[in-house]
This record gives C-alpha cells, sequence and structure tokens, in this order.
C-alpha cells in the first residue's frame, strides 16, 4: 500500500506514483480523493470533463490499463500501478489521432463536451476490435451520454475510423 | 462532488482485511469496485470514517473450475470479468450475458460480482442467475470461513447475514447437470438502465420431461426470489407450451413486486409471466444462454 503522510491536523494523505499518458506523475493524494479531480487539479489535463459525476454520464471516461472506466469513480489511490490514458494522451506530437479526425470530418461534435469520452470509449473498442459492427459501437457508447443526440455522426465517425485500418 | 474525509486501508490479505473490519466496526465499510458505495457517500447516504479496500486482494479476481466443486467466481471479479471468462461462457454462458447486459461498459469495468450480491438491492442482475444455478457463497470472518445458500443469504432490501466483519470472497457453482439455463431482464432502456423486472431459470431435461429445474426472479420482492410454486408446475412433467405459460402465471401471482416510478405492481406482475414463460422456453431449447 501507498506510504501514509498524517500532517499536524491529523489528516491522512498517500504518497502515489500515478501513471497517466505515459508519464509517471508522484503526488500526495487524501483517500478520499477522486481521479477525476486529481487528474483536472492536480494535473491540470482538463480535457476529461465532469458532467454527472455518478458513473451515468460518461463525461470524465478515461482508460484504465486500456478500459474505459469513469473516473469520477474510482480513488486516485487506487489508480496507482494502473495505466491511465486521458483525451490529452490520445494524440501525442500534436498530431490528431485518425479517430479524432473522423470525429472532425463526419461533424460528430455539437458542444463537444461528451466528446472527450466518446473518443475514449470508441478508441478502446477500436483497439479490442478493430472491425466493429454498428451494433457493437453503440454498445460500446451506451455508457456516453451526448445530450445534443448527436449519436448518428458519433457512429458514423467510429465506424469510418475502423475502415481506415 | 466529493467524497467524505475517511481513512483508507487496502490490506494485503483477507486475514488482515477481516481484522480492520473487527477493530473499526460500524464505522468501516468494504470497498470493492466502488459503484453502490462511492455512489451513496457522494449522496450522503453513507459516510463511513473507515474504507477497507479489497484492491490489493488479486486472488479474488480469479475465476476457475475445480474438478469436484464446480465453477468459483472471486467475488472480486467484475461484471466485465464475467462477460468475457472463457470459463464461465464455456460452462454458463447465460451468466457471461446475464452481465454482460448490466449497466454500462465502464460500469461493468469496476463493479464486481461480490459488490452485486453483498449490496441486496432487488434489482441486481447476477443474484437471480446464480440462484437460479444453485449458487453457494462462501464468507470468511476473523474466526473462520462458512458457506451458505446464495438464496438464503438475503433478508431484505440492503439487508443480508453477513456479519460486519465478514468478507464474500468467492461464489461456487456446485456441478448439478442442468440442461439449460437463462437469465431475461427488461429494462426501460438497453443500456444503464435497472431491471423492472427480471427471471433467471435452470433446468434440467430428459427428453421432454422436466426433471429439475429452479427458476428465481428479480425487482419482484424485496429480495431476490425463488418462484417455488411455478417450479412444481413444470417439475416431472412433460413440457408444453400451455405448461410453460401456467408456469409464468404461477410466477405473477407468487411474486410480490412493488410500485414505483419504473413500474406499477399490476405492470411488473404481468412482466413477470411473459419473462418466465420466455426464459423457460429459452433455456429448455437453447442450453445455457
Amino acid at each position: 500500500m501507498a506510504q501514509v503522510i498524517t500532517d499536524a491536523q491529523g489528516v491522512k494523505r498517500y504518497l502515489i506514483n500515478l501513471s497517466v499518458n505515459g508519464d509517471t506523475h508522484t503526488l500526495m493524494v487524501k483517500g478520499n480523493s477522486l481521479l477525476v479531480n486529481v487528474l483536472r487539479e492536480d494535473l491540470e489535463l482538463t480535457g476529461t470533463k465532469k458532467g454527472c459525476e455518478l458513473g451515468d454520464c460518461g463525461s470524465c471516461t478515461v482508460l484504465m490499463d486500456g478500459k474505459p472506466v469513469n473516473s469520477c469513480m474510482v480513488l486516485a489511490v487506487e489508480a496507482e500501478g494502473r495505466a491511465i490514458t486521458t483525451i490529452e494522451g490520445v494524440a501525442p506530437n500534436d498530431k490528431l489521432d485518425k479517430l479524432q479526425e473522423s470525429f472532425i470530418d463526419h461533424a460528430a461534435i455539437q458542444c463537444g463536451y461528451c466528446t472527450p469520452g466518446m473518443i475514449l470509449s470508441g478508441k478502446a473498442l477500436l483497439t479490442r476490435n478493430p472491425h466493429p459492427t454498428e451494433e457493437e459501437v453503440r454498445e460500446a457508447i451506451s455508457g456516453n451520454l451526448c445530450r445534443c443526440t448527436g449519436y448518428v455522426n458519433i457512429v458514423k465517425a467510429i465506424l469510418a475510423a475502423s475502415e481506415q485500418e | 462532488m466529493y467524497l467524505p474525509d475517511f481513512d483508507y486501508y487496502a490490506p494485503d490479505s483477507v486475514a488482515e482485511a477481516c481484522s480492520l473490519l473487527a477493530e473499526h466496526g460500524p464505522k468501516a465499510k468494504i470497498l470493492a469496485g466502488g459503484t453502490d458505495l462511492l455512489h451513496k457517500m457522494k449522496h450522503g447516504e453513507l459516510a463511513p470514517e473507515v474504507v477497507v479496500s479489497l484492491n490489493n486482494l488479486n486472488a479474488l479476481k480469479e475465476i476457475r473450475y475445480e474438478q469436484g466443486r464446480g465453477l468459483i467466481i472471486g467475488a472480486r471479479a467484475t461484471q466485465n470479468d464475467l462477460a468475457t471468462s472463457p470459463v464461465i461462457q464455456e460452462k454458463y454462458r447465460s451468466i457471461s450475458e446475464a452481465a454482460h447486459h448490466m449497466a454500462n461498459n465502464q460500469i461493468r469495468h469496476i463493479g464486481t460480482v461480490g459488490g452485486n450480491i453483498v449490496n441486496a438491492v432487488p434489482s441486481a442482475d447476477l443474484p437471480p442467475i446464480l440462484m437460479a444455478l444453485g449458487a453457494l457463497i462462501q464468507l470468511v470472518g476473523p474466526t473462520g470461513k462458512r458457506t451458505m445458500l446464495l438464496e438464503e443469504f438475503f433478508l431484505g432490501v440492503h439487508q443480508t447475514r453477513i456479519q460486519g466483519d465478514e468478507i464474500l470472497t468467492e461464489i461456487i457453482i456446485p456441478e448439478q447437470g442442468f440442461t439449460g439455463s437463462t437469465y431475461i431482464r427488461f429494462g426501460l432502456r438497453r443500456s444503464g438502465a435497472l431491471a423492472v423486472a427480471s427471471t433467471a431459470v435452470s433446468v434440467t431435461m430428459d427428453g421432454e420431461i422436466c426433471r429439475g429445474l429452479r427458476i428465481a426472479l428479480g425487482a419482484a420482492a424485496p429480495v431476490p426470489m425463488r418462484a417455488r410454486a411455478a417450479e412444481a408446475v413444470l417439475l416431472n412433467r412433460k413440457i408444453t407450451d400451455e405448461l410453460l405459460e401456467e408456469a409464468g402465471v404461477q410466477a405473477a401471482q407468487e411474486s410480490r413486486p412493488r410500485n414505483s416510478i419504473r413500474g406499477s405492481e399490476e405492470y411488473r406482475r404481468d412482466l413477470i409471466r411473459v419473462l418466465t414463460r420466455r426464459a423457460l422456453k429459452k433455456a429448455i431449447t437453447e442450453g445455457h444462454v
């Protein structure tokens, strides 16, 4: 378990190494720190959005060891030792990923708030299953809500990116 | 939305976890996947001073088949672990299918089978299919372990026989010679919706004669329940469509669903009739699906 440091007020903090987008960050977090807040506030990776914060909407989706999870439902201390990918890690070297390009080409973005989560769910799907059916795409993004209701173009964008393989 | 303060422990053994639970008593809560616990803490429904995480107990994630004991599912296996496990898919595809249709992909990656059981929510998806398959559960406490039938575990909504210092470690499905099993749920959406009603069945067919069966209903009573009167309709009988309908009617009659925003009592009863008939037909004709 992570090293525990208790301050003068008796508040316990845990020393963790968090691997995010290939970089390891050494951080002090409280037991109740949620991964989404540590990403946004400590690491300033604000591409990960906060929506419902209850695991329903998928705005805060990140990949943990390649699997999409809601970062609002994960304690930061429990993310130690896992490889975290946020939207900032999808396009290294300032070149957009082909899935991101596909979202632009298909106008699969309206307000944009669900987009980071959609891209990460789509990315996880295409990594596991490079040629999904429409049904499989819809299933894979069913935990990501788009309140602009732009699902048709989002599904098209993911399918088109899969055909570029 | 932030969580209240708590002391966090991630013990390296079940024994250590049990002694932490014994030491802190009702102030402590177990954290497995967290999809229920953190949700309740965010809403202020629970404010444990101590959280005992099972995060380091990797042995509890194991899914295996043991000759003589049966299928063994570690309580920390996630819903997606159940959905994708080759061992489960080979033995009881019905469990994988039930797990696959829960919640959504993100939640299935963290929510655990143990949590789905111990939370004791009437609409939980995994207890009905596990009960239909005659599952046993193993509880480990500071003084040793005990095994009980899953169907005897539930006492009421959020109430079970688990003691404060016990941990659910595994689910065991002994070999029982079933020829088929399935779980069917009805939710208001296909994803991310709780079951309004659900039915799980297992059957042991000998030609057209049903030599054994279990019917377990979800969201049909305060606890997941066996529909024993409906089972009696079919036991040792030659199965016909009329008889399956009769079993459905019987299951609806013995169920005790509640009125809620997701469905009235009357509506749920009718769902139970239809789901029971369809689940029986599916398990009898298609095997473990």
